[in-house]
C-alpha cells in the first residue's frame, strides 16, 4: 500500500494526458475537413509572425490596459508551469520538492519565490478580468453571441484560474518545512499564520489535500480546453504562423475560375472538346462556401483558435452601427457548426450524414455577411491574427455564384459592369469625358 | 485639358512614364472626375509624360469581387490585362485605392504585373525627385483632417505618404482619434457604395463624419473618390457644407499651387 498515492497518480496522469492527446486528434481531424491551402512559403516570415505575435503578445498590448493584464496571465501561467514538472517528478516517485536537493536552497527558493510572486499577481489580474466581464459594462463582453455558454465559459476560466492559483500558494503556506526553511515564500509566509493553530496533522492534511487538488485540477483544466475558447493558449502559435502572409487588401483569385474565364475567353477554346482524363474530379463541386467543409484549414483553425474576445466586433463599422454582423460571431458560428459536423462524423462511424443542416443560413445568415464593408478592421484588430474577412467573402460568392442570390441593387451594379464596364450605367464610349468638362 | 490616351501615344510611336488609372468614379461620377482633373493638373506641372487608357479602360472588377462575383471579376481583370500588356504598361498611377489595391495586388496572378502606386505615392516621389513643389503659403493655418481610406491604409499599409503631403500644404494636420490602423470605414467598401445598408441604428458614414468633425476641421481630407462620396454625404447630413470641405490630397495641392 506504500505505493498506492504513486499509482494513484501515475492513472490520474494517463488518464489525464490521454484524454488531452484524444481530443487533440479529434481537432486535428475537424481542421483537416477543410480544403487544402498552401501556407509553407517564406518560413522565415511565418516564425518571426509567431515569435511576434504569440509569442511576444505584440498585438495584444496595442489595448494597454486589457494588453498588459493578459501579459501576466500569460507570463505567470507559462512560468508557474515550470512547478508542474515537479509536482508530476513528486507524484511519480514519491519524492517532496525533488528539484530542491538538485538545484540548492537559494536557486529553488529563488524560483518558487518568482513563482508565488506571479501566482498573486494572476490571482489579481483575473479578478481584475471577472470584473471586466461581469461588472464592468464593457461593450464586446455583451454583444448577443456572448449570452449563455460563452458567458460561462469565459468566467469557469477565471475561477478555475483563481482556485489553481490559491492552491498553489496553500500548498506552500502549510508545507511546514518549507516554511521553515524560510526561502521561496515572498507570498505564502503572510499566508501560513493562518494555520498556526492547526495541528500537525491537519497542516499536514491541508497541505497534501492542495497539492492533489491543484495537480488534478490541472489536469482538467488542460482537458477543458477542447471544449473552451480556451484553446488559443495551445493554437494562437500555429494560428499566427500559418496565418496570410499577404496584403490585407489581397482577396485570394479562384483558380477554378480562372481556368474556366480563360476557356470562355479563349477564341481557339473548342466548348465540345472531350475533357482530358481525370480533369473531371478537378472541377469543384461549388464556387465559394456554404458549409464548414468549404472553408479552408486555415479557417477553420482560425475558428478554433477565437478565445472571443471581441476586439473584432469592437472596431466593426458594421457593427458598431448596429447590424447583425459580428465578425466574432462569424468565427464562433464556424467553430460550433465544425463541432457539430465533428460530433456528426463520429456518431456515423466516420462519415457525415445529412443532418438537414449549414453553416449559411443555420448559423450565418446572408443579412450578416452582405452588411460587410470588407474594411479589414477585424483583421488588423485579432491579437492572433484571425481573419474573419475570408470567410464572409467565401460565403457571399457562393451567395452570388451559386444561388445568385445577390441584393438587387448589386445585381443592376453586376450587370452594369458586364455591360459597359462601370458599376454604374454609363456608356464606355463616354468614359475619358471628363478631360473636356472643365 | 490635355489629357493623352495610349492609342494616342502608341500611334506616335511613344511610350509615356505612367499611365493614370481614372476608374470608374473618376470617370462618371460628377465629384470624383473633379478628382481626376486636379491630379491631371499637377500632372502637368510636374511635366509628367502620361496617358489613359480613355475608351479602352474598363471596372477592375473590385466591387464584383467583393460582392461574390469572382466570375465577373476575372473576366474584367482578364481583359483589362490583355489591354495593359497589348500597350506594355510598366507603371501605372491611380487615384482610387480599390483599383489601386486590385491592381497591385490581384492582376499579378493573373498575368497582370505592374508597378502600381497610390497617386499620393506618386507625387511625394515627384517632390523627392524635385520634379514638383507645393506652395505652403495658400491653405496655411487650415484645420485639416485626413481619413485613411481602407485600402489604402489597412488594405497596403499607405499611411504615411497622403500625410507627408498634406503637412506640405503648410496646414494644422489634426488626427481622428480612430487615424490610421484604427481608422474607421467611410462605409463604401465591399460594394457598399452600389447597395442600401443593412438595418441598423446608423449609417457608417454619419459615424465617421462624427469622428472628423470632432477634430473642429475646416477640410476634411481624403485619398479616395468612394470616401470622398460619403464623407461629403456625411457631412450634408451634419448640416456642415458652410464650415467643412471634403477634399481629396490631390484637390489640395492644386488648390495651394493654383493650378
Amino acid at each position: 500500500m506504500q505505493y498506492l498515492p504513486n499509482i494513484l497518480f501515475a492513472i490520474a496522469l494517463i488518464f489525464g494526458v490521454g484524454f488531452f492527446v484524444l481530443n487533440i486528434r479529434k481537432l486535428s481531424r475537424n481542421i483537416k475537413l477543410g480544403k487544402d491551402v498552401n501556407r509553407t512559403d517564406n518560413k522565415p516570415a511565418r516564425l518571426k509572425n509567431m515569435l511576434k505575435i504569440a509569442l511576444g503578445q505584440y498585438k495584444m498590448v496595442r489595448r494597454p490596459l486589457s494588453g498588459i493584464l493578459h501579459v501576466i496571465v500569460y507570463v505567470g501561467f507559462v512560468i508557474i508551469n515550470i512547478e508542474v514538472l515537479e509536482i508530476i517528478v513528486d507524484g511519480l516517485f514519491g519524492t517532496h520538492r525533488v528539484f530542491q536537493g538538485f538545484i540548492g536552497n537559494a536557486f529553488y527558493g529563488f524560483l518558487i519565490g518568482t513563482f508565488e510572486i506571479l501566482a498573486a499577481l494572476v490571482f489579481i489580474t483575473v479578478v481584475i478580468f471577472w470584473t471586466r466581464r461581469n461588472v464592468a459594462n464593457i461593450k464586446r463582453f455583451l454583444s448577443a453571441e456572448m449570452k449563455g455558454w460563452p458567458k460561462k465559459d469565459g468566467n469557469l476560466i477565471l475561477y478555475f484560474e483563481m482556485v489553481l492559483m490559491t492552491l498553489f500558494i496553500v500548498m506552500n503556506a502549510t508545507d511546514v518545512p518549507f516554511q521553515e526553511a524560510g526561502v521561496g515564500n515572498p507570498i505564502s509566509q503572510f499566508v501560513a499564520p493562518i494555520f498556526n493553530n492547526f495541528s500537525a496533522e491537519s497542516i499536514h492534511l491541508i497541505e497534501r489535500t492542495s497539492w492533489w487538488i491543484h495537480i488534478l485540477g490541472i489536469l482538467v483544466f488542460l482537458n477543458y480546453l477542447y471544449y473552451s475558447k480556451h484553446l488559443h493558449i495551445l493554437l494562437a502559435f500555429p494560428n499566427t504562423y500559418f496565418a496570410n502572409l499577404n496584403a490585407k487588401g489581397q482577396l485570394n483569385n479562384l483558380d477554378s475560375v480562372t481556368n474556366e474565364v480563360k476557356l470562355m475567353m479563349d477564341p481557339d477554346a473548342d466548348p465540345y472538346a472531350t475533357p482530358e482524363a481525370g480533369a473531371e474530379e478537378e472541377v469543384p463541386e461549388k464556387f465559394g462556401a456554404s458549409e464548414v467543409t468549404d472553408l479552408s484549414w486555415v479557417q477553420l483553425m482560425n475558428a478554433y483558435t477565437c478565445t472571443e474576445c471581441g476586439r473584432c466586433t469592437s472596431a466593426c463599422p458594421a457593427n458598431l452601427t448596429g447590424k447583425k454582423l459580428s465578425p466574432r460571431k462569424i468565427m464562433m458560428d464556424t467553430r460550433d457548426r465544425l463541432e457539430e459536423v465533428g460530433r456528426n462524423i463520429d456518431e456515423n462511424k466516420g462519415t457525415f450524414k445529412d443532418d438537414g443542416k449549414q453553416l449559411l443560413n443555420d448559423y450565418i445568415t446572408p443579412e450578416e455577411l452582405w452588411a460587410c464593408t470588407s474594411c479589414n478592421a477585424c483583421v488588423e484588430e485579432c491579437p492572433v491574427n484571425i481573419d474573419p474577412l475570408s470567410i464572409i467573402m467565401d460565403m457571399r460568392r457562393y451567395l452570388v455564384m451559386e444561388q445568385s442570390a445577390a441584393p438587387q441593387e448589386l445585381n443592376a451594379m453586376m450587370s452594369n459592369i458586364e455591360n459597359n464596364g462601370a458599376p454604374w450605367q454609363y456608356n464606355q464610349q463616354d468614359r475619358l469625358n471628363w478631360a473636356n468638362e472643365e | 485639358m490635355i489629357v493623352p490616351t495610349m492609342a494616342d501615344m502608341m500611334a506616335q510611336g511613344k511610350q509615356p512614364e505612367i499611365l493614370f488609372w481614372v476608374g470608374a468614379a473618376g470617370s462618371y461620377d460628377d465629384r470624383a472626375k473633379k478628382i481626376s482633373r486636379a491630379f491631371v493638373k499637377i500632372l502637368h506641372q510636374a511635366k509628367v509624360d502620361f496617358a489613359v487608357l480613355g475608351t479602352e479602360e474598363s471596372s477592375t472588377g473590385d466591387a464584383a469581387k467583393r460582392a461574390g462575383n469572382e466570375f465577373l471579376f476575372q473576366m474584367q481583370a482578364l481583359m483589362n490585362i490583355e489591354v495593359l500588356n497589348g500597350y506594355e504598361v510598366k507603371k501605372i498611377v491611380t487615384c482610387d485605392p480599390h483599383s489601386f489595391n486590385t491592381l497591385k495586388n490581384e492582376y499579378p496572378s493573373l498575368g497582370g504585373k505592374y508597378k502600381v502606386l497610390h497617386h499620393t505615392q506618386f507625387i511625394q516621389n515627384l517632390i523627392a525627385e524635385g520634379r514638383l513643389e507645393i506652395d505652403n503659403q495658400n491653405l496655411q493655418g487650415k484645420r485639416v483632417t485626413f481619413h485613411d481610406p481602407c485600402y489604402l491604409g489597412r488594405a497596403n499599409e499607405v499611411y504615411e505618404s497622403p500625410r507627408d503631403l498634406i503637412r506640405r500644404l503648410g496646414v494644422n494636420l489634426t488626427e481622428m482619434k480612430r487615424h490610421k490602423r484604427t481608422a474607421l470605414c467611410c462605409g463604401a467598401g465591399g460594394a457598399q457604395m452600389f447597395k442600401d445598408a443593412e438595418a441598423g441604428d446608423k449609417e457608417v458614414n454619419i459615424l465617421r463624419t462624427e469622428d472628423a468633425l470632432e477634430t473642429k476641421p475646416d477640410i476634411i481630407a481624403t485619398g479616395c473618390p468612394y470616401c470622398n462620396t460619403m464623407m461629403t454625404d456625411g457631412i450634408k447630413f451634419k448640416e456642415k457644407e458652410d464650415s467643412v470641405i471634403v477634399r481629396d490630397i490631390a484637390e489640395l495641392i492644386a488648390q495651394a499651387n493654383k493650378l
